[in-house]
């Protein structure tokens, strides 16, 4: 069965209902803006090793992902997730800890920036192989079943580069073969680092590929934040429920480089008039002022909190060690009378 | 009662589904009334309802859903139809499982069964010893069972361990090798035994090779000199220390694998003699591997490719002139 939620126009006032979640997104949407804003501005500033990565524009899909998981789910979220990683309950302190690399972060400084995850709270910990942690989510679930816990959900991201590896591939349909409870949303942000969709794939949209492998398929416009509920909030409740895997393919437009050394000249400038390259912060702000959600007095104090929460984390996680060479712990398995060459550690 | 090193596997994995209910096998085949490319899990399907699992064709999610699993508890086992495929593999083994334990504190616990090595016919892609590429990577335990006793309790003990193993067991070895029984009890993991004991040169080795070792020192034995050989059981951990002790003995050093030459276990078994115990050389050391081609179809061909009995011999008596 293929559903398709066709594309709204930008902007289509209506007296409809407002989701019952769409402030609460709204706010964790503010926090992961507010919160890359200030990484990326410490990035230029020489205070972050390594990359900086940001979901801006894709705020709205990310914190849909992670807004309707609940305690007992799993979440395999991927590099542009911050909004959807801050709803699911991570701390925004661990990740500030994670980019500066200290010892008291959930990564110790071993991994950094987005290569972070508390497996014990349903957090996995991505690495960089795209689509590796799809079939990872789907083992997970099926200890899950197999253990007798029920009502469990398990949700992952990808975008549309990531799509085209063997990986997601195998992991799909893998996912559909044990028919575990999950959802996969892929966002195509319409561009695989600087390759743009034409030579990422040849399929009219990628939601057909949902038939092929037996999922059920949605197609959203991820800058509008009504539909990224709704739509990911059902697959969620579907998959909850017992139905076949679920895959969300939204469409925005990637409005930063990949990381933050990427000036992302190679986007032509005609198609920041897309629909799809619409702001969603901006948008949902929009939405919230027309239908007069809250006042613009509280929209101010809603940024001034982000504003505040950031800097706490940041100020907290800046006085945490960092770690150091000759006191590091050199031991990659957990099992330590079996370290190879144990001579060389002392 | 006789039993094989397939066996053996066989009898491991029917323990261990026994004995632990967290145990689950997930491959090509495994399942159902068929039991495997080799039959090492045959009957299990039926006797062990819904862990014994059927997969795609998939290696990469094979290896990927068992580390999901471990992480929520359990304790996977993935059978490689052929240790060749697990390149499909590699990046969930080396970059996910490998890197995880390190990375987020948390150990994945998944054993995964290479069914390694030459036999006659099998061709450049049924054929590869992988164990030297995994050893390379951090994070991993790589086993290379050589007796009947070892696959089975190695298999027991690889499941048992908190971290990644990769347990290769020798595809040559499954028929050829009989015990009369199996043991209750294994030597523990990273230890390396000596096979056989001698005073004039040490042969170290371990899977098939070990076998062609202890035939090579047999030969040589009619000959009037003594060759220790030394089954290493674990490639990773290597046991330096027992090397070294046979070599203070001897002398003199030989290290053979049949995986290919370029770096690998044997490279790493001199590297190490001589870097911690030059000074217990009489001779310079010398290794044999499989040759640095792709491995051939007609056995014409794999019998040369591979380390045989007498290419060890020679290469052993030549070390005992020096």
């Amino acid at each position: 069965m293929l559903q398709t939620a066709r594309p709204k126009k930008k902007k289509a006032p209506t007296n409809a209902p407002v989701h019952e979640k769409y402030v609460e997104a709204f706010r964790w949407m503010l926090l992961a803006r507010t919160f890359e804003e200030k990484l990326a501005s410490m990035y230029r500033g020489g205070r972050i090793t390594g990359g900086v990565y940001v979901g801006k524009g894709q705020e709205a899909i990310s914190v849909a992902c992670g807004i309707f998981l609940q305690k007992g789910d799993v979440f395999a979220p991927l590099i542009r997730d911050q909004a959807g990683r801050s709803a699911f309950g991570e701390p925004l302190v661990d990740v500030a800890r994670t980019y500066l690399g200290t010892r008291t972060g959930p990564m110790r400084g071993r991994d950094g920036n987005i290569h972070r995850g508390k497996p014990r709270d349903g957090q996995l910990a991505m690495i960089s192989h795209l689509g590796a942690m799809i079939s990872v989510l789907v083992g997970s679930l099926m200890a899950k079943r197999g253990q007798g816990e029920k009502n469990f959900v398990g949700l992952t991201t990808i975008g549309e580069g990531g799509m085209q590896t063997g990986a997601s591939h195998e992991g799909l349909n893998i996912a559909a073969v044990e028919h575990v409870p999950l959802v996969v949303v892929a966002t195509n942000n319409h561009y695989a680092y600087s390759t743009p969709n034409d030579r990422e794939f040849a399929c009219a949209s990628l939601v057909d590929r949902a038939r092929g492998y037996g999922f059920e398929g949605y197609e959203l416009d991820g800058t509008d934040l009504a539909q990224c509920l709704d739509v990911i909030g059902t697959a969620v409740k579907r998959a909850r429920a017992g139905r076949p895997p679920q895959l969300v393919v939204a469409s925005v437009l990637r409005l930063a480089g990949h990381g933050e050394h990427d000036d992302f000249s190679y986007v032509p400038k005609e198609i920041y008039g897309e629909s799809f390259a619409y702001d969603c912060v901006q948008r949902a702000q929009e939405f919230i002022k027309e239908r007069e959600l809250v006042d613009s007095a509280t929209l101010q104090a809603w940024r001034e909190d982000a504003v505040r929460q950031v800097d706490e984390a940041f100020a907290m996680a800046q006085k945490e060690p960092t770690p150091k060479g000759e006191e590091e712990d050199w031991c990659a398995i957990s099992t330590r009378g079996l370290l190879d060459h144990p001579e060389e550690q002392e | 009662m006789s039993i094989t090193y397939l066996e053996a596997i066989r009898e491991a994995q029917a323990k261990l589904l026994r004995d632990d209910k967290r145990v689950f096998i997930y491959g090509q085949d495994v399942g159902g009334t068929f039991g495997g490319a080799f039959k090492a899990t045959k009957g299990l399907a039926k006797e062990f309802p819904g862990r014994v699992l059927n997969t795609p064709i998939s290696e990469d999610a094979m290896v990927g859903t068992a580390i999901g699993a471990a992480l929520e508890g359990m304790r996977p086992i993935v059978e490689m139809q052929f240790a060749d495929f697990s390149s499909i593999a590699l990046n969930q083994i080396l970059n996910n499982a490998g890197t995880h334990y390190w990375r987020t504190n948390i150990s994945v616990p998944i054993t995964i069964r290479l069914p390694s090595g030459g036999t006659k016919g099998s061709g450049p892609f049924h054929s590869q010893s992988m164990e030297s590429l995994y050893a390379h990577y951090p994070g991993l335990i790589v086993m290379t069972p050589a007796t009947v006793e070892d696959a089975y309790t190695m298999l027991i003990d690889a499941v048992a361990i908190d971290d990644p193993v990769v347990y290769c067991e020798h595809k040559y070895l499954y028929y050829h090798l009989k015990a009369d029984d199996l043991p209750s009890e294994g030597m523990p993991i990273g230890r390396a035994r000596i096979a056989r004991a001698g005073r004039d040169l040490t042969i170290v080795s371990y899977s098939a090779m070990l076998q062609e070792s202890l035939i090579a020192a047999e030969e040589i034995a009619k000959e009037g000199f003594e060759i220790e050989v030394i089954d290493l059981r674990t490639v990773k951990p290597l046991d330096t220390a027992a090397v070294l002790a046979s070599v203070a003995r001897t002398g003199r050093l030989l290290a053979v694998g049949e995986s290919f030459p370029w770096g690998g276990a044997t490279a790493e078994v001199i590297a190490r003699v001589t870097t911690e115990g030059f000074h217990l050389l009489d001779a310079a050391p010398a290794r044999i591997n499989a040759k640095d081609t792709p491995i051939p179809y007609h056995p014409n061909l794999w019998s040369t490719h591979r380390p045989s009995s007498k290419v060890i011999a020679a290469k052993a008596r030549q070390l005992l002139r020096e």
